[in-house]
């Protein structure tokens, strides 16, 4: 009876694999991008948190990126070509960012790719697109060894996978543009660089860090914190025992607003600065009254102040989005129109139509060297590298609970 | 060395959430020998619960106001869910080998945790949670949040009067006689079924107080919060000897002591300063619950238990 009853579950278990496994390689084989029809539908990914801590950057890559597909759909930006939007949630793992990396080079009709958020997970998803020749723009990587390899600090400079492009500029240049503005502008001399170890978080402080102390500050401690802890206390003793003028974080939001929050609440009444991941509105929300005078450099220019993304905001509100578009809002909709403008070029080349999809992969990648287009950031456009050109910061400090921007620039090394 | 009293106060405070929580672990597992792996979800819908009933009561009230509200509505969902899953979860995997109930405790885990993020307006991710106004209270070599205030209060009162509760009333010692045999006890007429179902409240309304405490600290909640407070609180549940009411309070205050002296002078002592910091904070309190085990296996107050036939 035993003997009988594992063969049946064996049977039925094998029979069960096999038809999913049916139903697996029938969804692959249908991939016809060559398009009998009249349009073609050409699907971009997108990779970015949608839940979990840093869910209200991740929504805003979503939306912006939703938005930038509808209006290339609306306007027939690339005739007889209908662009689809897949999102997936990576919940700003690096190995969940892997999985779907995997899964949007499984799907024959994804042209290119549109994120991710964080950078530790940009790294993951690298080697999987370049080895499928599959595009990939990230709105928001800034760790420069993404780009320009593990050496890039010593001035060797390699690029590791020709896929890889992105519209945010990288923390070479964001780590110090803030070390300038509170060495010089601000007269601070003394700072304590705490990080969370992350490849974002640790890569922006030694940025900073460095540019700082070429600069003639001090270094006055530095710690590292686990960016799941809620209990900052020790650290945060430490920093209000050092005597410290300010604080200088390498991390993001969910961590860095509470640590910043409870540096104050230990008694030294000084400012956390950081980078683009503390300059989100659930900053302030999670540090409230603490976040007062706290400071965050973001890559590019304020959107507000640019004509080009006056368009945007307006279509982004028409639009109805439950989100607001966030820190990275502007470069996820010129990363999607990046992809969209590579397709536009192949398949103006190949006579209105889109190569098989092989191919189509390979050139669309080639194509995406050659954009160059008007922004909602500005002028987008990419160098050898895979960086953008545009070279654009900004730092926002907190003003009555939001973000004000105080300085607007271009990093002069 | 200046900031010692602060870090100690530091250590102190951490440790007594940490404590709050590991009650709820160590009479659970004293009476049906369970480790409820779900208790940092029931800790964490606690926080939830209080979240919730500030957000019922007009804009603008006192927090000093809101707070007996908060504390009610907190406990009444953990208890409610601890209830609940001791009845559904666990109740019908007594007598099952203890395999079986631990899986059941890692899997409610996870659902209660899921079932926040889904269900909850808002809960994918952090929310704020009020918090006091004004500064920090000075108390001479040391300050603290205004916010620890009630965490202050909170942790002895509810020592005390457990203490009290487990030696001095009928229920009490009802317990205690079921934590040493529960068939004996149930012979000697002692309704075993209530008795584990108040064990199980009484837990969860100690998690409740630690979510508002934990609310009121850090300012902030997320559905996650319970996983790494849950593993924390057992970690003292099983420093202070797992079974033992008081051992688990002295549990969490090493936990917490040593999470902050590992954190403030560890990177101090020559040749460690790469292994100290905030960020190897979890690897030396783990060393030292190693270290606890290795020479005193029942843990600091602990006693040698045979093990049961």
């Amino acid at each position: 009876m035993r003997h009988r009853s594992l063969f049946i579950i064996t049977t039925a278990v094998t029979a069960g694999a096999l038809t999913l496994s049916a139903c697996g390689s029938r969804g692959d084989s249908d991939g016809g991008s060559s398009g009998g029809g009249d349009t073609t539908t050409v699907v971009i990914g997108l990779d970015a948190p949608l839940s979990g801590d840093l869910s209200a950057l991740g929504q805003g890559i979503k939306n912006s990126a939703d938005l930038a597909v509808k209006t290339a759909n609306k306007n027939k930006e690339v005739p007889g070509v209908t662009f689809k939007l897949e999102a997936l949630d990576d919940v700003a793992q690096a190995a969940t960012g892997q999985q779907n990396a995997t899964k949007l080079v499984g799907d024959s009709k994804v042209m290119g790719v549109v994120g991710p958020l964080n950078s530790d997970v940009g790294q993951s998803m690298q080697k999987v697109f370049d080895t499928a020749k599959l595009v990939q723009v990230s709105p928001a990587n800034t760790n420069p060894a993404l780009t320009q390899g593990k050496d890039w600090q010593t001035g060797k400079k390699e690029r590791g996978f020709k896929t890889y492009f992105r519209t945010s500029t990288t923390d070479a240049v964001q780590g110090p543009f803030a070390a300038q503005y509170m060495y010089n502008k601000k007269k601070l001399k003394k700072v304590y660089v705490i990080d969370d170890k992350k490849t974002y978080g640790a890569g922006l402080a030694a940025t900073f860090a460095g540019e700082f102390k070429k600069l003639g500050g001090t270094v006055v401690g530095t710690d590292h914190i686990n960016p799941d802890d809620k209990d900052f206390s020790a650290v945060a003793s430490k920093v209000a025992e050092a005597k410290a003028d300010f604080v200088y974080y390498g991390g993001e939001y969910p961590a860095g607003a509470p640590l910043a929050s409870q540096i104050k609440n230990a008694g030294a009444k000084i400012p956390t600065v950081g980078g683009d991941a503390l300059f989100s509105a659930e900053y302030i929300k999670l540090a409230k009254k603490n976040a007062e005078g706290d400071i965050a450099s973001s890559v590019g220019a304020p959107l507000e102040t640019l004509d080009t993304a006056k368009k945007f905001i307006a279509d982004y509100e028409t639009a109805g989005y439950k989100d607001a578009y966030e820190a990275y809002g502007g470069y996820s909709y010129d990363s999607t129109w990046a992809i969209i403008q590579a397709v536009k070029a192949v398949v103006e080349k190949n006579d209105g139509k889109l190569p098989d999809s092989k191919d189509a992969r390979e050139q669309i990648t080639a194509a995406m060297q050659d954009v160059t287009f008007d922004g909602v950031s500005g002028s987008v456009g990419f160098d050898e590298f895979g960086d953008t050109t545009n070279k654009q910061l900004s730092l926002y400090e907190v003003k009555n609970g939001k973000h004000v921007a105080v300085e607007v620039g271009q990093f002069e090394g | 060395m200046n900031d010692l009293p602060q870090q100690l106060a530091n250590g102190l405070l951490l440790g007594a959430l940490y404590g709050l929580i590991a009650i709820g672990y160590t009479m659970v597992y004293g009476i049906v020998q369970l480790i409820n792996f779900a208790h940092g979800e029931i800790f964490m819908i606690g926080g939830f619960g209080a979240l919730t009933a500030f957000l019922i009561l007009p804009t603008g009230t006192s927090l000093l106001i809101a707070l007996p509200v908060m504390i009610l509505m907190a406990m009444a969902c953990s208890v409610l869910v601890a209830m609940g899953a001791e009845r559904f979860a666990y109740r019908p995997l007594r007598g099952a080998p203890r395999l079986a109930p631990l899986i059941t405790a890692i899997g409610l885990s996870i659902a209660l945790q899921q079932a926040i993020w889904a269900f909850y307006p808002d809960a994918k991710k952090a929310r704020p949670f009020p918090e006091f106004e004004g500064g920090r209270i000075d108390l001479g070599a040391f300050t603290i949040g205004r916010g620890d205030l009630f965490l202050l209060i909170a942790a002895p009162v509810c020592m005390i009067a457990l203490g009290v509760f487990v030696s001095k009333t009928r229920t009490g010692r009802a317990m205690q006689a079921t934590s040493q045999d529960p068939d004996t006890a149930k012979l000697m007429g002692i309704n075993t079924d209530r008795i584990i179902v108040t064990a199980f409240a009484i837990g969860a309304a100690f998690a409740a107080i630690a979510a508002v405490a934990h609310g009121l600290r850090y300012g902030n909640i997320d559905f996650r919060m319970g996983f790494i407070a849950g593993l924390k609180a057992f970690t003292a549940a099983v420093l202070g000897g797992i079974g033992n009411i008081y051992g688990a309070m002295i549990g969490g205050l090493v936990l917490g002591l040593a999470e902050a002296m590992a954190t403030a002078y560890i990177e101090n002592i020559p040749g460690m300063s790469q292994l100290g910091g905030g960020a190897w904070k979890d690897v030396w309190a783990f060393v030292l619950l190693i270290l606890v085990l290795l020479l005193r296996p029942q843990g600091l107050l602990g006693q040698r238990v045979a093990d049961r036939a």
